[in-house]
């Protein structure tokens, strides 16, 4: 009882200070460059609370999922290929690191040339953007795959389908989990630079009002929604993983 | 023995690359030998000689390098369909999967099997049970001991009901009035439902007790020696075998 309190305290200690050193500035600076977190608070509430704006919200959170079920399904793919087939793996492996070099601004401009359609633009950047790094997460975790529990389960001889259930997926849960925490951080970043490709809705194009508006309180408590809608599934997929991987010994001594 | 032998090794050799690429390390040495059916055969030698490696080609995990393996006649490491639950394998650790409970590790080669899942569950509480963990069905591998997990191990091999049984050293880990209990149960069972089983161990003893035939593996493996045993078997012979036992190893021991 008492340690968690502690916990949920030691947890936002940091986040009340940078708000306390945010308000005195507000107190010393112009409120246009400071505004003051009562009004940043309010504002952000006030986004969540009106259904035209939370649109938005949810319109970037949409394309945010759409863009990493792309990339985990294609990655998942490209990664059992590549974990069959050396070959796969030197025609495959070199693309995709260089992809994962292409800064993703440069992804936004090929889509303009390239694609009609706001929605498809946006997709084809968030996978673009996403997919080495799923790819590669998801071929460390199917590699990690102990040999003597294959040998174990292949001495009972399973179709491939068997195996896949039984063997591959329960081994690279704890790989996938992980994976989707990181890519979830970087489309989360990247949505906002994808959504400059003409879109008329959704967190980076309030953004950008905000930036015409001159409004800082605005453009804090649109930034604010996204913090918060990864911290959110952060969470869940924390608590999904807390689940799945409720097998893991736990010792009583820490690192 | 007229009928066709269930295990057939002819000048079955195993070479593996070594890590630094210089050269072959052989591990299996031109082993033959023949197992037929109902029979129980031990085999002793010392560590490192093979012994595992012998194992995995029968259970058609490796593929040897130079001769032919033949269980029932056909190939174990090409025709892998033919052999679905005709092998059950105690290995010499006891790999259960650490996300499954000790229940769910028993089922799994019954789920392979397609079997009834309520029939299943009966199967493999049955065994468990058999091998003094009922209480447990429901705990991960992490929780069990040592003795235990490899209980779990014996109970998953042997839940499938094969033909074959090969043991790796199945009750090192456990201890002596456990394990005598335990060998006991395994004879019984082999005979009992007219099984075949290799049996690997490190003691002579247990060997003996187990096997209606030694095989003493030279290093690396191919036969140094080899006897029959049955109830018949007199006291006075026995030491004799086991004498002969003990210098075939130490022999091997001063030219390993
Ligand atoms: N996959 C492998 N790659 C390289 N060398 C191997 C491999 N498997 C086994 N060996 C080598 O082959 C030899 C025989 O190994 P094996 O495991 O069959 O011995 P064993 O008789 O079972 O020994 P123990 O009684 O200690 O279990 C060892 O020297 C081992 O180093
Ligand atoms: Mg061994």
């Amino acid at each position: 009882m008492n340690s968690s309190i502690a916990r949920v305290l030691q947890a936002t200690a940091g986040m009340i200070l940078l708000a306390v050193i945010w308000q005195i500035l507000s107190m010393t600076l112009p409120p246009f460059l400071f505004p003051p977190v009562p009004e940043i608070i309010s504002r952000t509430i006030e986004i969540l609370i009106t259904g035209s704006l939370l649109v938005d919200v949810l319109l970037t959170a949409a394309r945010i999922f759409g863009g990493l079920f792309g990339a985990f399904i294609i990655g998942a793919i490209l990664a059992l290929l590549i974990a069959r087939s050396k070959t796969l793996e030197n025609f495959i492996s070199p693309v995709l690191t260089f992809f994962q070099g292409i800064p993703a601004l440069s992804w936004v401009v090929f889509a303009i040339i390239w694609f009609h359609g706001t929605e498809f633009r946006v997709l084809f950047i968030m996978i673009m953007t996403t997919l080495p790094a799923f790819t590669f997460q998801i071929l460390d975790a199917i590699r990690s795959m102990s040999k003597d529990l294959f040998e174990m389960t292949m001495s009972f001889r399973p179709s491939r389908w068997t195996l896949f259930r039984f063997l591959i997926v329960p081994t690279i849960v704890p790989g996938i989990l992980t994976a989707w925490k990181v890519n979830l951080g970087n489309a989360a970043r990247v949505v906002v630079v994808a959504e400059l490709v003409g879109a008329t809705g959704g967190v980076g194009y309030q953004l950008l009002r905000q930036q015409q508006l001159f409004d800082m309180a605005g453009a804090m408590a649109w930034t604010l929604q996204l913090v918060l809608f990864v911290l959110v599934v952060q969470q869940t997929i924390n608590a999904i993983e807390a689940w799945a991987l409720r097998y893991r010994p736990v010792s009583e001594r820490s690192i | 023995m007229t009928a066709d032998p269930v295990i057939r090794f002819t000048d079955v050799t195993k070479t593996f690359r070594r890590p630094d690429g210089r050269g072959d390390f052989v591990a299996v040495d031109k082993l033959s030998f023949e197992i037929a059916k109902g029979e129980i055969v031990a085999v002793l030698g010392k560590t490192g000689c093979g012994k595992s490696t012998m194992f995995n080609i029968v259970a058609g995990l490796t593929e040897p390098s130079e001769g032919e393996a033949r269980v029932v006649g056909h190939d174990p490491f090409r025709e892998f369909d033919f052999f679905r639950g005709k092998i059950g394998i105690v290995f010499q650790n006891d790999r259960l999967m650490p996300w499954r409970t000790a229940l769910d590790n028993v089922l799994l080669g019954l789920q392979v099997l397609d079997t009834d899942p309520k029939q299943a569950v009966e199967t493999a509480r049955g065994w468990l049970a058999r091998l003094g963990l009922s209480g447990h069905e429901n705990d991960y591998p992490h929780a069990l001991s040592g003795g235990m997990r490899q209980r779990v191990s014996i109970a998953r091999a042997f839940a499938v009901n094969p033909e074959i049984l090969l043991c790796d050293e199945p009750f090192s880990a456990l201890d002596e009035m456990t394990a005598r209990d335990l060998r006991a149960e395994f004879v019984r069972l082999v005979r009992q439902n007219n099984k075949t089983a290799v049996f690997i161990t490190h003691q002579i003893n247990e060997a003996m007790e187990i096997g209606d035939r030694v095989l003493v593996f030279h290093r690396p493996a191919r036969i140094a020696y080899e006897t029959r045993l049955s109830a018949a078997t007199g006291e006075a012979e026995r030491r004799k075998v086991q004498e002969d036992i003990m210098r075939v190893l130490s022999v091997e021991q001063a030219t390993a």
